[in-house]
């Protein structure tokens, strides 16, 4: 990949004449400009990361002792629930919307969103989604309590009546992430600058690509499921209850024929970040930017042939496990070919350490612990044992705390002085690095163990052999979560404007057209196209 | 706790750096289990296991090899390549040859665990919430097994004795060298029945039914738990079996036979006979702690929005036979289950009568098991 850029004259010069925005709270409502969008959204997901965050506070205070302590295993099972519901659905994914709203038409230089009134439409009803999911907490019978996965008859005869929210929340953020995605492939697909071939755009584009092309596959069995739920559970509908004819089973697949591509619509936008920065920092071109581009579409083509490797419990025919774990395992291949074509860049290249970079490596080194766990639970026999334990809570976690988190948080050290027009505070960043990396491995890597030893997931109180081990993991998410108020001061810092003053490109290694217009980016970019060789 | 913990974080590296090796009483690797199947999944495990610690090891080792050398510091030069059409293609097939030598043994185990033909004796499990039903189908035995901690000890009012949640009131009992095959279904929810040390774990769901088999080959006591979210109560619905020799297995057998028909004519006797208004309140409590406590809480309270309260309001101090109608038959659509198969008429009659009078509900009636003899016959 080469993106040289020949003429940014003009488009600088058209900059500044024009960025006549309502001020104030007008402002951020009305907006269509994708970078006022972009910053809304970001700030949405790392809010909404807090408030999940604080949840999973709630429930290692829980358990670091055996026993009932601090809630009632009702409770217990709310935090459970929503934690997963807005770490998946209001912090990881807004986020990289957030991210794709400023970047990709920085990338391709477009000057801005296609659809920008979509666009603001998909952000701002997301608040509204959240506002009602949260405000079940003061129902009776308090908020959901049957887990993000909702498997029915739980979550409809045996559930409260904050399952109608949960159910029209649903139908909000479903709606805002496909119009969200239609965006993206309308601008990819039509606004790239002239010279801006398909095979020349940077990965962070072709892999949001390919994510919003999944996210419009998957998005409707989500809102048609949850449909389900609520048809089953207020209208007299019997599709998941055998007294019926239906069957509890079919929640399950049509569940995970959304959620086994929702989760690498969480992970494939990370490894586009990825391969911006490790570039960037050693120097040195991307190894394997074509086979980086047919591994993504790959991994999106074989997430929709896995989805039943979450349901080898529930009593499938040994046919039908066999074709799953076949299918999962292969998953690994392409996803190998990524972990290798990213070593390999490094090898050779001539790397510094700046915030970006440690973010970037640490994701390639615990998501390959989080890959490697993945290929331990494809295998059906052995994942019997594994399933619903602790074992399986630290995968994830490794894949989407260390995996997709710290990308996006590695986004933010590398594109901030774009963003805010200066320089993060250094010293604060690498604080922040430090005690992430360490304490998000105290968190995470002894519930391997724990799981292995037995300890089922979702439980509030546990039998007394896995009492350690489950008093250094509190530890660690406290450690962990605190540590995230280290990356809150650096980004208002930056915010505020103090820091040393960004140029335009502020990393030596960096390639692309963002790096083409000045820091902070003006409220209007590429007005006129540049031209791309 | 204080001297533990610390010991405890200060021995976090060693923990971290040999995740294999024993602790004293931490277990940190897979149960190895019982069965000749449990050890073959265990070898699966630890085969796996090895080969994604040595990948993990050969792409970190270059990676930080990397980190090491071809730094920026160290005044070194860019390499200028980007790709290597052979390297590219080792990497996507030697890869994928790992993966089918993994496949092939994952295979066959998973023959081998999934065919249940040939069993010696079949018992159906039912999960509901939050207890598990056996019941024999080569015998006439059956019987709840429900948690037998105290929840004294859950709240912390009394010491948390060794198998602090994993023990039950009436353990499963199977015989060894036998092929037992467990038909596992529910009444409710969606349960997992999970014993670890033998390598079962088959979800319990609502209008199906599930297989799985056990052959264990010494006789033991064996502990699991729910592995599926199931409610409130879902981490407080252990499993126990204990495995007998066969001889010992009939002998246990034939005497619990003897003891469920005993019990059945004692109940026929009961019928006729009057308790005492505070022997039914006595073993109505207890009823009630066992069976009504885990949703209408111990003081009858509930959880407003979730499990009705039973205090001065709704069926406990309305009317009477629509009372004993809710415990016998349950409420169809909601998590209020049937208990005419649960619960013994005797202990219908003590734990209606129970809630009738305590929590200062005050009704004053008194309900025998011929009374709820009586609605059941008007009820068939």
């Amino acid at each position: 990949m080469s993106t040289v850029v020949t003429d940014t004259h003009s488009a600088h010069d058209a900059h500044d004449h024009h960025d006549h925005k309502p001020t104030g709270i007008k402002r951020w409502l009305f907006t269509t400009n994708h970078k006022d969008i972009g910053t809304m959204y970001l700030w949405f997901s790392f809010i909404m990361f807090l408030v999940g965050g604080s949840m999973a506070l709630m429930i290692r205070a829980e358990l670091f002792q055996p026993g009932m302590q601090i809630v009632d295993p009702h409770f217990f099972n709310q935090m459970t629930t929503m934690h997963g519901v807005i770490m998946v659905f209001g912090a990881v994914m807004p986020a990289f919307v957030g991210l794709a709203n400023w970047m990709i038409p920085l990338m391709i230089g477009a000057p801005d969103m296609a659809l920008p009134r979509m666009n603001n439409w998909s952000f701002w009803i997301l608040p509204f989604a959240f506002m009602i999911m949260l405000s079940s907490f003061f129902m009776p019978g308090g908020a959901p309590a049957f887990g993000w996965t909702f498997y029915a008859p739980l979550s409809t005869t045996y559930s409260t009546d904050s399952t109608a929210l949960f159910v029209f929340s649903m139908h909000i953020m479903g709606m805002s992430s496909i119009m969200g995605a239609i965006n993206v492939i309308v601008t990819i697909m039509n606004m790239r600058a002239p010279g801006m071939t398909y095979m020349k755009m940077p990965l962070f584009v072709w892999t949001w690509f390919i994510t919003a092309f999944l996210l419009i596959a998957v998005m409707p069995v989500l809102a048609g499921v949850v449909t389900m739920v609520l048809t089953d559970k207020y209208f007299g509908t019997h599709f998941f209850d055998a007294a019926g004819g239906g069957d509890p089973v079919l929640f399950q697949h049509l569940f995970w024929f959304f959620g086994h591509p929702e989760v690498y619509i969480m992970i494939l936008p990370s490894f586009g970040i990825v391969s911006a920065i490790i570039p960037a920092f050693a120097r040195k071109p991307l190894f394997g930017y074509a086979s980086m581009v047919y591994a993504t579409a790959s991994i999106a083509g074989l997430s929709f042939l896995v989805w039943a490797h979450h349901m080898f419990t529930t009593g499938m025919p040994t046919f039908a496990s066999l074709f799953f774990m076949y299918m999962t395992m292969l998953i690994a291949v392409p996803t190998g070919v990524k972990v290798f074509n990213w070593v390999t860049t490094m090898w050779r290249g001539a790397m510094t350490f700046e915030t970006p970079m440690l973010f970037a490596i640490a994701f390639v080194v615990l998501f390959t612990i989080g890959g490697l766990s993945g290929i331990m639970l494809a295998i059906t026999p052995v994942d019997y044992q594994y399933h619903d334990t602790y074992f399986v809570v630290a995968h994830f976690h490794y894949v989407l705390v260390s995996g997709a988190v710290f990308s996006i948080m590695a986004a933010a050290y590398y594109w901030l002085p774009k963003w805010s027009g200066v320089m993060y505070d250094d010293f604060l960043s690498k604080l922040h690095f430090w005690c992430s990396l360490i304490s998000v491995n105290i968190l995470f890597f002894p519930m391997h163990f724990v799981g292995l030893a037995g300890m089922p997931r979702r439980i509030p109180d546990y039998a007394l052999q896995f009492a350690d081990i489950n008093a250094i993991v509190s530890v660690g998410g406290f450690l962990f979560g605190f540590s995230q108020l280290i990356f809150l001061a650096v980004v208002i810092k930056a915010a505020m404007k103090k820091g040393e003053p960004a140029p335009a490109k502020p990393w030596e290694g960096a390639e692309g057209l963002e790096w083409t217009v000045p820091s902070p980016a003006p409220y209007h970019t590429f007005d006129v196209p540049p031209q791309v060789k | 706790m204080n001297v533990r913990l610390t010991s405890l974080l200060l021995g976090l590296p060693a923990l971290l750096l040999a995740p294999m090796a024993k602790a004293e009483s931490v277990q940190l690797n897979l149960t190895r289990g019982v069965t000749e199947i449990s050890e073959k999944v265990y070898n699966l495990h630890m085969l796996v296991f090895w080969i994604c610690v040595v990948i993990g090891v050969i792409v970190f080792a270059a990676m930080f090899w990397s980190i090491l050398r071809h730094r920026k510091s160290r005044g070194v030069t860019p390499a200028k390549f980007h790709d290597n059409v052979k390297v590219e293609i080792a990497w996507t097939v030697i890869p994928f040859l790992i993966l089918v030598a993994m496949a092939v043994p994952a295979t066959i185990t998973l023959i081998e665990m999934d065919d249940t033909s040939d069993s010696d004796i079949s018992v159906l499990v039912t999960g509901s919430q939050w207890r598990w039903h056996y019941s024999y189908l080569d015998y006439d035995i059956e019987f709840m097994s429900n948690m037998a901690t105290p929840r004294e000890q859950i709240y912390g009012r009394l010491p948390r004795t060794e198998n602090y949640l994993l023990e039950v009131d009436r353990p499963l009992v199977i015989p060894t060298g036998k092929k037992v095959r467990f038909l596992i279904t529910s009444d409710d929810v969606i349960h997992s029945w999970w014993v670890p040390e033998f390598a079962v774990k088959k979800d319990a769901n609502p209008g199906y039914i599930n297989e799985a088999w056990v052959k264990v080959p010494e006789p033991g006591i064996f502990r699991g738990q729910c592995a599926e979210l199931c409610g409130r109560d879902h981490a407080f619905m252990p499993v126990v079996v204990i495995a007998k020799d066969p001889e010992d297995f009939e002998a246990w057998a034939r005497g619990e036979e003897q003891r469920l028909a005993e019990r059945r004519e004692e109940e026929q006797r009961l019928l006729s006979m009057e308790m005492s208004k505070d022997e039914l309140m006595e073993m109505g409590q207890q009823v009630h702690m066992s069976y009504c406590a885990a949703c209408h809480q111990p003081n009858g309270q509930g959880v407003p929005g979730v499990f009705p309260g039973l205090v001065g309001q709704g069926i406990a101090v309305d009317d009477q036979r629509a009372h004993i109608d809710v415990v016998w038959n349950g409420v169809s659509g909601s998590a209020m289950q049937s208990f005419r198969n649960t619960l013994t008429m005797r202990e219908i009659a003590a734990v209606v009568t129970y809630q009738r009078n305590a929590w200062g509900n005050n009704t004053g009636d008194v309900v025998q098991a011929a009374d709820v003899h009586h609605f059941s016959q008007g009820n068939q």
